[in-house]
């Protein structure tokens, strides 16, 4: 995944990337999707200055960009966290107690459903039915399935990402 | 006799990889391979209640199905089955000499789809080749016209399984008959109702029954493009799906002059962006062109103008895989099955608090009570049967006491449910209907793409009379509100997500009004869900005041002395249930109603 800032003006390199991805798509009819589907993929989420780029390469109005962007859970229009957590919602999930998973995930990350932690380290999802009812409730760490997931190991996983971001931290802290 | 021939397979669909089966196989594979076996990969073996699970195959071909493996029993069952050629019977889930407390789960289904499942390696078209694959693409492309593989599927009976139930033939005649020399056809595997997830195993574990169907529907309707529309969410099925296309197209079963014919299709997939009524045909069309997905007006029908205004026919992945199986054995042998308007079998995902949940493979007209008990084993928590769901955010909650309607499309219906997709959500004594009614009404309630009036307002409405009443401030009028709300919501909405959003909230209103009743009259949730309506209380007399729950509460609620009863603070506790969850003595229950008469009964 490509770091880029937000708001940031789109750099050559970027706009060389976005160039290519449009490149690639834009010979099929009705591609905005996949174009910012692979945006988002690379960049971790679509960039403002991105949505303009394509834009003009495309000719689809910026307007009609962003009513796709925003009509579809998928994407997401501000970068996240080092960590993404997606809880299920899904009914099986619903019925084995995803709320309260969710809300252990809230407290213990500091991340409203939805959105990021103040200090960057958790982006917190709440998400349609991932398909693995029979292992309700689930959720998905960095991509992970985790199975069964209690309110308890919830919160331990979160400790362990924290005490691993610490461990990076002072291990590049304490470097000259 | 040398151990070489021994053959093991892994399940890893997303179940098996979900509880670990990617470490199993990994360890098995580490094992076996000093005794010259290669472990296989499978897909969904069905019973995702005892995943990971390992098939071992001996060598006379006898078959053993082992469950919940992890590395360890792993490496029991290398050194004591494949070297030692004696089952592990304490792990076997399924064996071919005896019965056991598994079996019934198998027995009692009738897997004609399903059977390639966890059978074939879903990575290799030579496996499933060798499994019969493409024989039905060869004798429909190679020795059917177009009208006699429309007329075998319309002597199979076969039903969308996509929800609606729409005769295929139907479908496919009138898009065969559609003016035009560019047709689409559009695999819809978006399945998107929560609690359902049969056309992703389909996909991740038998992605060429899938395309095989497509291309015979393909050559039936006289497309010359196939789609898939898969949900992102399924990153697995897009894989295998991608590398069966790949695979098809290099042994010529897609492209050009299709098994010598003058048949051409190729099959593109195209990836969702998390929109549930994208599932809808016409929203996943616009979505498809590029635009926002919302549906718009039938007729036309897709049928005369789908994709970019052209022909497009759009069946179910469930459908399409059922294809090859009609064709293989002939119409006549698949419509055996089933009942008078319901044909074949069905797969369910049987989820919820049910003992063997999994994906499952009826002959249609099984009852609930059937499926529920003798092939999902009963309820999981021991407490008692209440309800099942059917249909997801667009079908009902059938009460338990009607546990002998048979499972078909009219049987269905006639009772307030739908078939639906095939998500089969199985509720007990603990399952609030109302928390169930407001988690289907919040999820069409943000999913509705706002085009209808009635569908956007109405069900935001539904749900804050349903917030209201979940949380202890409803008034009986409520209920009928609701009722009447639902009633317009269904009859002034373009699509089916507003014409069926309210069943849930209707048939749980009217099979469980006493449950609605008690939540607005006497403040209380009788399944001990609804969280303005409970409360955490620590019992002084089991308390040993070891301090666990004062540390665990996220939001300081717990006070209490080392050694000395603790107690919660109702005013600060956000109902959480950390505490009772780390309470080893049983020391913290749940109690509902008003406080009062809860002491007043005590005394
Ligand atoms: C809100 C909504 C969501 C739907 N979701 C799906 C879906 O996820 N998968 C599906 O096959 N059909 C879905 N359908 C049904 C499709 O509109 C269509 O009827 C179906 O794909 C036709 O295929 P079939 O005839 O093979 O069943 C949905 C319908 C509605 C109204």
């Amino acid at each position: 995944m490509i770091k880029v800032k937000n708001n940031s003006p789109a750099t050559g390199d970027n706009i060389k990337i976005i160039d290519e991805i449009v490149r690639r798509h834009n010979i099929h009819r009705g591609a905005a999707i996949p174009i910012l589907q692979e945006i988002q993929t690379t960049f971790g989420f679509v960039p403002p200055e991105a949505i303009t780029r394509i834009s003009d390469l495309t000719g689809i109005a910026e307007s009609e960009l962003y009513s796709i962007a925003t009509f579809y859970a998928q994407f997401r229009l501000e970068p996240v966290g080092k960590n993404i957590i997606c809880v299920c919602h899904g009914t099986a999930c619903h019925l084995a107690g995803a709320e309260k998973v969710t809300e252990a995930l809230q407290h213990a990350t500091g991340a409203r459903p939805g959105g990021t932690s103040p200090d960057g380290l958790f982006t917190l999802e709440k998400v349609a039915c991932l398909g693995c009812c029979s292992l309700a409730p689930v959720m998905t760490v960095n991509g992970e399935t985790v199975a069964k997931v209690t309110p308890e190991k919830a919160r331990a996983v979160v400790k362990s990402l924290r005490e691993a971001a610490q461990k990076n931290k002072t291990a590049k802290g304490g470097r000259p | 006799m040398g151990t070489g021939q021994y053959k093991v397979k892994v399940g890893l669909a997303t179940c098996g990889v979900a509880a670990g089966g990617q470490k199993t196989y990994e360890k098995l594979r580490q094992l076996l391979s000093g005794l010259g076996i290669d472990p296989e990969k499978t897909g969904c073996m069905g019973m995702c209640y005892c995943e990971p699970l390992v098939e071992v195959i001996t060598p006379e071909g006898k078959s053993y199905v082992y469950g919940s493996v992890d590395e360890k029993e792993a490496e029991k069952i290398v050194r004591e089955h494949i070297q030692g050629h004696r089952p592990v019977k304490e792990l076997l889930v399924l064996s071919p000499e005896e019965e056991t407390e598994h079996s019934p789960y198998m027995e009692k289904q009738h897997r004609v789809l399903l059977g390639f499942l966890g059978k074939v390696n879903p990575e290799s078209i030579d496996s499933y080749l060798s499994a019969g694959g493409y024989e039905a693409v060869k004798k429909a492309v190679g020795t059917m016209t177009p009208e006699e593989v429309i007329a075998e599927i319309e002597i199979a009976g076969l039903r969308g399984r996509g929800g609606a139930g729409f005769p295929t033939h139907l479908k496919w005649k009138f898009t065969r008959e559609a003016p035009g020399e560019q047709k689409y056809l559009v695999c819809n595997a978006d399945e998107g109702d929560p609690g359902a997830f049969m056309d992703r195993s389909i996909l991740e574990s038998n992605p060429h029954g899938v395309v095989e169907g497509m291309i015979i529907a393909g050559y039936a309707i006289g497309a010359t493009q196939g789609y898939v529309y898969c949900r992102a969410e399924y990153p697995l099925a897009i894989k295998n799906l991608r590398k069966a296309i790949a695979e098809a197209r290099e042994h010529g079963y897609l492209g050009e002059k299709i098994c010598g014919s003058g048949f051409n299709f190729n099959i593109q997939i195209r990836e969702g962006a998390g929109a549930f009524v994208c599932g809808e045909e016409t929203a996943l069309l616009m979505s498809m062109e590029g635009k926002r997905g919302m549906p718009r007006f039938r007729p036309p029908y897709p049928a005369q103008k789908g994709l970019f205004g052209l022909p497009t026919c759009i069946n179910n992945v469930e459908t399409l895989a059922n294809v090859p199986c009609i064709i293989s054995r002939g119409g006549k042998s698949y419509s055996s099955l089933g009942t008078e308007n319901s044909k074949g079998t069905k797969v369910f995902a049987l989820a919820g608090k049910i003992k063997r949940g999994g994906l499952v493979e009826i002959p249609m007209g099984m009852t609930i009570n059937e499926i529920v008990f003798d092939i999902g084993g009963g309820i999981s928590t021991g407490k008692k049967f209440k309800a099942v769901q059917t249909g997801g955010p667009s079908g009902g909650c059938i009460p338990a006491e009607l546990g002998d309607t048979p499972v078909d499309y009219d049987s269905l219906q006639a009772i307030g449910a739908i078939m639906g997709s095939g998500g089969m959500l199985i509720m007990d004594e603990e399952t609030c209907m109302v928390d169930v009614a407001r988690f289907f009404l919040s999820f069409t309630c943000d999913e509705s793409c706002g085009k209808c009036t009635f569908c956007r307002a109405g069900t935001k409405k539904m749900l804050e009379i349903l917030d209201k009443i979940t949380e202890g401030r409803g008034e009986e009028s409520d209920i009928d509100l609701l009722v009447e709300l639902g009633e317009q919501i269904k009859a002034g909405s373009l699509c089916g997500l507003g014409q069926t959003a309210p069943n849930p909230v209707l048939t749980t209103i009217k099979y469980f009004r006493d449950e609605y009743l008690a939540h607005v009259r006497d403040k209380r949730c009788p399944a001990k869900i609804c969280k303005a309506l409970i409360r955490y209380v620590i019992l002084p007399d089991a308390c040993v005041g070891c301090g666990v729950c004062r540390r665990n509460c996220p939001v300081n609620a717990i006070s209490g002395a080392p050694k000395e009863p603790h107690v919660i603070d109702q005013e600060i506790c956000i109902r959480c249930g950390l505490c009772q969850a780390g309470c080893r003595f049983d020391a913290i229950v749940v109690e509902t109603g008003l406080p009062e008469a809860d002491t007043d009964k005590k005394r």
